[in-house]
């Protein structure tokens, strides 16, 4: 479901449960509250899990803002199709290079977007795609260099039609 | 059904250590596994999740995709020209087969 509909839903549910409670007992206000909560929880797992994702990836480094450069629009009239460009700063040599470069959106059902492998024979750690954004998030990415330090940047895009095709 | 990607080279003949930008779209679904059919069930996953870029068996590139990566993904990267030789672009799917496109560089 897209979050902006899980958004509308939860609005819709709490309307209910106002109603309810006036004309019902409150044993079932408790439970449209608690269903309230179930349906705010996969909002916040995701967050949960692209927090996991960027531990996972980093293995538990900070990453330092600065180094990478994303591009994305502001504003995306339809979240089907985001063009995105990933630049990463680095010599590309075999003694300093970028290994991997990691991007999440953490307001999309899954956070996973896309990950980039470089090596020296790439030249420049340059890449460029198109992703799916459900709904106004914030998206990161996050480059590993091959001494293990960590560096990220991150934007806010604002979407005018999600892009989850619900 | 044998899908061809269309890979655009910025230049067919590169001097050494030159950079070559390397742009290709391929016809997918991606279908993403959020989405719903007529009936409410849920339509399987089915993307491609994994690209790759040699050139003469040298990985210079690669990337994993996730659903979030739109539908005919389009991929654009840079690689450094060190020997002339076919630039191999592979994308595999989810069933396992894979779409495998060339072209040819010259370096000088």
């Amino acid at each position: 479901m897209c979050l902006a509909a899980r958004e509308r839903f939860g609005k819709e549910i709490e309307d209910m449960r106002f109603n309810r409670r006036q004309a019902m007992a409150i044993g079932i206000g408790g439970l449209a509250g608690a269903s309230l909560l179930g349906v705010s929880g996969p909002a916040l797992a995701d967050k949960k899990e692209a927090d996991e994702a960027i531990a996972k990836f980093t293995g538990g480094k900070t990453p330092i803002m600065g180094k990478v450069k994303l591009e994305l629009p502001e504003i995306a009239e339809n979240g089907n199709t985001v063009p995105i460009a990933i630049t990463v700063e680095s010599p590309m040599t075999a003694a300093s290079h970028v290994t991997e470069v990691l991007v999440l959106a953490d307001g999309n059902p899954r956070p996973g977007v896309a990950s980039f492998r470089f090596s020296p024979a790439s030249g420049v750690a340059e890449a460029s795609t198109r992703i799916r954004l459900a709904a106004t998030q914030n998206i990161v990415a996050i480059a590993k260099m091959n001494d293990g330090s960590v560096f990220m940047d991150s934007k806010q895009v604002k979407v005018t039609i999600g892009g989850c095709g619900g | 059904m044998a899908i061809k990607p269309r890979i655009k080279l910025d230049k067919k003949e590169a001097k050494k250590g030159d950079l070559v930008e390397v742009k290709a779209l391929v016809a997918h679904i991606m279908e993403s596994g959020q989405r719903k059919d007529a009936k409410g069930e849920t339509i399987p996953r089915k993307i491609l999740n994994k690209f790759t870029c040699t050139v003469n068996g040298k990985e210079v590139f690669a990337a994993d995709f996730e659903p979030a990566v739109a539908a005919n993904p389009y991929i654009q990267f840079k690689f450094k020209a060190e020997e002339s030789g076919a630039v191999v672009l592979t994308w595999t799917d989810d069933d396992g087969s894979t779409i495998v496109g060339e072209e040819a560089i010259t370096v000088t």
